[in-house]
C-alpha cells in the first residue's frame, strides 16, 4: 500500500493497446470444422481447458498437417474476460506455422510478451495474469491430443490448485521468475487459491498435499540457499565481483545466517519440539560475527543447548557462512 | 450516447441539490460551530437539511439522526458500538446477519469475530433474501443484535423488514438495517416500524458523495465511533460537512417527492428493459419484479462473462456493473449468485443494470439495441456456444 495503490484504479487502464484491440477484433476467432480440414488433407485437433463455472474457458482448433506436424491453422472460441479472449488470440497466433512440438514450447509469458505495447510494460495486471496461463495449459491439451498422449505426461505436473489447476511447478517458477513474496501474488499470477481456497492452507474444507503457504515459504528458501550457493560457487571459480560473507552488510549477513537456520538447523530443532530465535548479530572488534539467539520451546531448557546443540548450530554456520561466526545463546 | 446504468454504484447529483450547496463552498463557509456570523449564517439551511432528513424517513423528533460521513461509517459504528456497550464485558456475544449483506456489514462482522464475537450469517433462498423462520431460529439470549439490509444492492431484492423488525422487538433484541439501496427508492416510515438502528447514504439517491447517515430510535446510547469535539450532540465529532449536509437534506425531500415517479416511470422503463432481457435465449433474473426495489435487474447472459459484456457495453458508452463496484478489482464470481444457490456458471455471468429517475425512454431503446449487439458478438466468440466435432470429448 503507498500513494498509488490508496485511490483505486481500474483494471482496463492496464491493458496494453495490444490486448484492447484484440478484445474488440479477434484474429483467429472461429472455429475449423472436420470437413475443412479433411478438404486440405489435414488433421482436426480440438482441445477445451477451463470452465464457465472458473470463469474462464477456452476451446481450441488446430488443422495439422500429419506429414510435416506443422500446425497449418489455428483458431479459437472462449468464455471470459477481455483479456482471456485476447490471450486465446495471440496463443492461437503464436501456434499458427509451428510444428505440434516447438508449440508445445509456448509459455503463457510468450503469450503475455507478445501482447505488450513495448517490451517493458506488462501487457495486463497482474490479477489477470491466469487468462494467458490458460492458453498455455490449452495448447498442452491439443499436443497431447495430437500425440495420443495424457497432457500430463509433459511435465511434472502434481496439481496444487485443483479449481484452476496449477501445478507445483508452475507455482515454483511463479515464485522464482517474478519474486513473488506473499500467497496473494501468487493468485494473482495463477489463479491458484482463488477458488475454493483448499490449497492456500490447511484447514480449508478439502485435506491437501500441498499448500501455498508451505510452498512459498520452502521455494523461497530455496531461492536464497540458490543465491548462496552461485555466489559461493563464483567465488571458488573466481570468476566474481561479488562479495563473500565477512564483506556482506549486517542485512545480507543476518538473511544469509537466517536462510542457513531455516534449511539446516531449525527443521532439526522444530522435530524436537523447539526452536529458535536471532535477537542480534554484531560485528566484533576482533574480526568475528557474533550471532545471539534465544532458544524456544523444548530448546529453552534442553541440556545440551548450551554443549551438543549449540555447536551443531555454530558448525552449519561456520561451514554455510564464514568461520568467523560465533553464536552465543542468550 | 452515453447512458449511465450503474445507479446502485452511485447517482448524478440532482442539479437542483447542487444549486442548493453551491452558496456553502465560497460564501458561506463558516463552521456550524463558531461564535460568529460567519458560523451562524450556515445554520437556517442546516436546520432545513435536518427538517428534511427527519420528514423523508418519518423520524420522531426524540429519535436521532446523526449525520456520517457514509454508510459505511454508519454500519460501522452500529456493529462496533454494539460490541462495546453490550458484548465486551457484559454478558451477550452473538450477532445475526446475513450472507448476502454488503462489505461494510460483512467485514465488520469478521473482523468482530477476531474479537470474539459469535456471528451467524443466515443463508438466503433462491430469491436471494432471508426467510425470517430462519431467524427466529437462531436467536439466542446471547444476541445483542440482528442486522439484515432493507434492500439488496445486487439484486434490488426487498427484505421483509417489518417482519423482521416484530421478531426483534417480541425477542428484544436490537435492530439495525442497511438501508443504503432502499432509501429514496422506496417509502420509509420509521415510526411505524420499530427499527433502532438505519443507515443511508446520500449519493445514492442524487446526494453528493462522502455524506452518510445512521438514525438511532429513541436517542439510545451506542459508544461513539469518532471522539472529539462534541459535534452532532457529542455522538459523531468531526466538523459539519455544511454542504454535503444541505445537499443529502435537499437530495432526500426531491428523492420521497418523486417516489411514485420512481415506482411508475422508473419501474415502466426497467420493466421494459427486462421484457427485452428477457427475450434473449439462455437468460436467468434473479427474484420477482415486485420483490424488488423498482429500479434494478441482475441477470444472467449464459455463455458471456460479465466483464466482457461490460467491456462491450463501455465500448458503446453505457456504464453497468458486474457485482459490487467495491469488488471490480478481484476475480471472485457475483457473491450474491453464489449465495443463492445459482449453478456456478452463471455466477460469473451476471449483469445488473441499475436505472434512476434521471434514465430516459431513449437510453433504454438505445440500450436494447447495444445489449443486443454485445450478446450476439460475444456469443459468437464463446467457447459455450462453439462447434465440436462428435468424437469430441468435451471438458467445457
Amino acid at each position: 500500500m503507498a500513494k498509488n495503490d490508496l485511490i483505486g484504479g481500474s483494471i482496463w487502464e492496464e491493458y496494453s493497446q495490444k490486448v484492447q484491440d484484440l478484445m474488440n477484433n479477434p484474429q483467429n476467432m472461429g472455429e475449423i470444422t472436420e470437413d475443412e480440414a479433411t478438404k486440405q488433407g489435414l488433421k482436426l485437433i480440438v482441445a477445451d481447458f477451463g470452465a464457465e463455472s472458473c470463469g474462464d474457458a477456452v476451446r481450441l482448433y488446430w488443422a495439422v498437417n500429419e506429414k510435416t506436424n506443422v500446425i497449418q491453422d489455428a483458431k479459437f472460441k472462449s468464455f471470459g474476460c477481455g483479456t482471456a479472449i485476447a490471450s486465446s488470440d495471440t496463443m492461437a497466433d503464436l501456434c499458427k506455422g509451428k510444428t505440434v512440438d516447438e508449440a508445445i514450447k509456448i509459455t503463457n509469458i510468450d503469450v503475455e510478451f507478445a501482447m505488450r505495447d513495448n517490451p517493458d510494460t506488462p501487457a495486463v495486471p497482474p490479477q489477470k495474469m491466469h487468462c494467458s496461463v490458460m492458453a498455455y495449459d490449452v495448447i498442452k491439451a491439443a499436443a497431447a491430443s495430437y500425440k495420443g498422449v495424457d497432457a500430463e505426461s509433459f511435465e511434472d505436473e502434481i496439481i496444487v490448485c485443483e479449481c484452476a489447476r496449477v501445478s507445483l511447478g508452475t507455482i515454483k517458477d511463479v515464485i522464482k521468475i517474478n519474486d513473488l513474496h506473499t500467497v496473494e501474488e501468487i493468485t494473482n499470477y495463477t489463479k491458484a487459491g482463488a477458488f475454493c481456497k483448499s490449497c492456500i492452507k490447511p484447514g480449508g474444507h478439502e485435506d491437501k498435499d500441498y499448500y501455498l503457504v508451505d510452498i512459498l515459504k520452502d521455494t523461497r528458501t530455496e531461492m536464497e540457499m540458490e543465491k548462496m550457493s552461485a555466489l559461493a560457487d563464483a567465488k571458488i571459480a573466481g570468476t566474481t565481483n561479488e562479495l563473500s560473507f565477512d564483506d556482506f552488510t549486517m542485512v545480507q549477513k543476518l538473511k544469509a545466517v537466517e536462510a542457513a537456520i531455516d534449511k539446516d538447523i531449525r527443521p532439526m530443532l522444530v522435530m524436537d519440539g523447539g526452536n529458535l530465535e536471532i535477537l542480534d548479530i554484531k560485528d566484533t572488534d576482533e574480526g568475528n560475527t557474533d550471532i545471539y539467539i534465544r532458544y524456544l520451546g523444548a530448546c529453552s531448557g534442553c541440556a545440551s543447548s548450551s554443549t551438543g546443540t549449540l555447536f551443531a548450530i555454530e558448525s552449519v554456520l561456520k561451514e554455510e557462512c564464514s568461520q568467523k561466526i560465533r553464536v552465543l545463546p542468550i | 450516447m452515453r447512458v449511465y446504468l450503474d445507479n446502485n454504484a452511485t447517482t448524478i447529483v440532482d442539479p437542483k441539490v447542487f444549486a442548493q450547496m453551491e452558496p456553502y463552498f465560497v460564501q458561506m463557509y463558516g463552521n456550524p460551530n463558531s461564535l460568529h456570523d460567519f458560523g451562524s449564517e450556515t445554520h437556517p439551511a442546516l436546520r432545513k437539511a435536518m427538517d428534511q432528513l427527519y420528514c423523508g424517513l418519518n423520524a420522531d423528533d426524540k429519535d436521532d439522526i446523526v449525520i456520517t460521513s457514509c454508510a459505511t461509517e454508519s454500519n460501522n459504528w452500529v456493529l462496533k458500538g454494539v460490541y462495546y456497550d453490550h458484548i465486551l464485558g457484559k454478558d451477550k456475544d452473538h450477532i445475526i446477519t446475513s450472507e448476502v449483506e454488503h462489505p461494510a456489514i460483512i467485514s465488520t462482522c469478521k473482523f468482530l469475530e477476531t474479537l470474539g464475537v459469535k456471528v451467524t450469517y443466515l443463508p438466503v433462498n433462491e430469491k436471494g433474501i432471508i426467510e425470517t423462520h430462519t431467524l427466529k431460529n437462531f436467536i439466542t439470549e446471547k444476541t445483542a443484535l440482528v442486522t439484515i439490509m432493507w434492500a439488496n444492492n445486487e439484486t434490488g431484492m426487498l427484505f421483509p423488514i417489518e417482519e423482521i423488525s416484530k421478531i426483534c422487538k417480541e425477542t428484544g433484541v436490537l435492530f439495525h438495517s442497511d438501508a443504503v439501496q432502499a432509501v429514496g427508492k422506496i417509502p420509509i416510515d420509521l415510526k411505524k416500524l420499530d427499527i433502532d438502528f438505519l443507515s443511508f447514504s446520500a449519493h445514492k439517491f442524487h446526494g453528493p458523495k462522502g455524506i452518510g447517515g445512521l438514525y438511532i430510535k429513541d436517542s439510545q446510547p451506542l459508544t461513539p465511533l469518532f471522539h472529539g469535539g462534541e459535534h452532532m450532540g457529542g455522538r459523531r465529532s468531526g466538523t459539519l460537512d455544511v454542504p454535503g449536509i444541505i445537499g443529502m437534506g435537499e437530495a432526500l425531500e426531491l428523492a420521497v417527492h418523486n417516489l411514485d415517479f420512481e415506482n411508475n416511470n422508473v419501474r415502466k422503463l426497467r420493466d421494459k428493459l427486462e421484457d427485452e432481457v428477457l427475450k434473449l435465449d439462455d437468460v436467468f433474473v434473479v427474484g420477482s419484479r415486485d420483490e424488488r426495489t423498482p429500479n434494478t435487474i441482475l441477470v444472467s447472459v449464459k455463455g458471456i462473462e460479465g466483464e466482457a459484456m461490460l467491456w462491450d457495453l463501455n465500448k458503446n458508452g453505457i456504464a453497468a456493473s458486474t457485482g459490487s463496484a467495491c469488488a471490480s478489482e478481484d476475480l471472485e464470481s457475483n457473491p450474491v449468485m453464489e449465495a443463492i444457490g445459482a449453478e456456478a456458471d452463471l455466477a460469473h455471468t451476471a449483469l445488473r443494470l441499475s436505472l434512476s429517475r434521471f434514465t430516459t425512454q431513449e437510453e433504454i431503446d438505445y440500450t436494447v439495441v447495444i445489449l443486443n449487439d454485445a450478446v450476439k458478438r460475444l456469443r459468437a466468440i464463446s467457447s459455450t456456444y462453439s462447434y465440436a466435432p462428435d468424437w469430441h470429448d468435451s471438458k467445457l
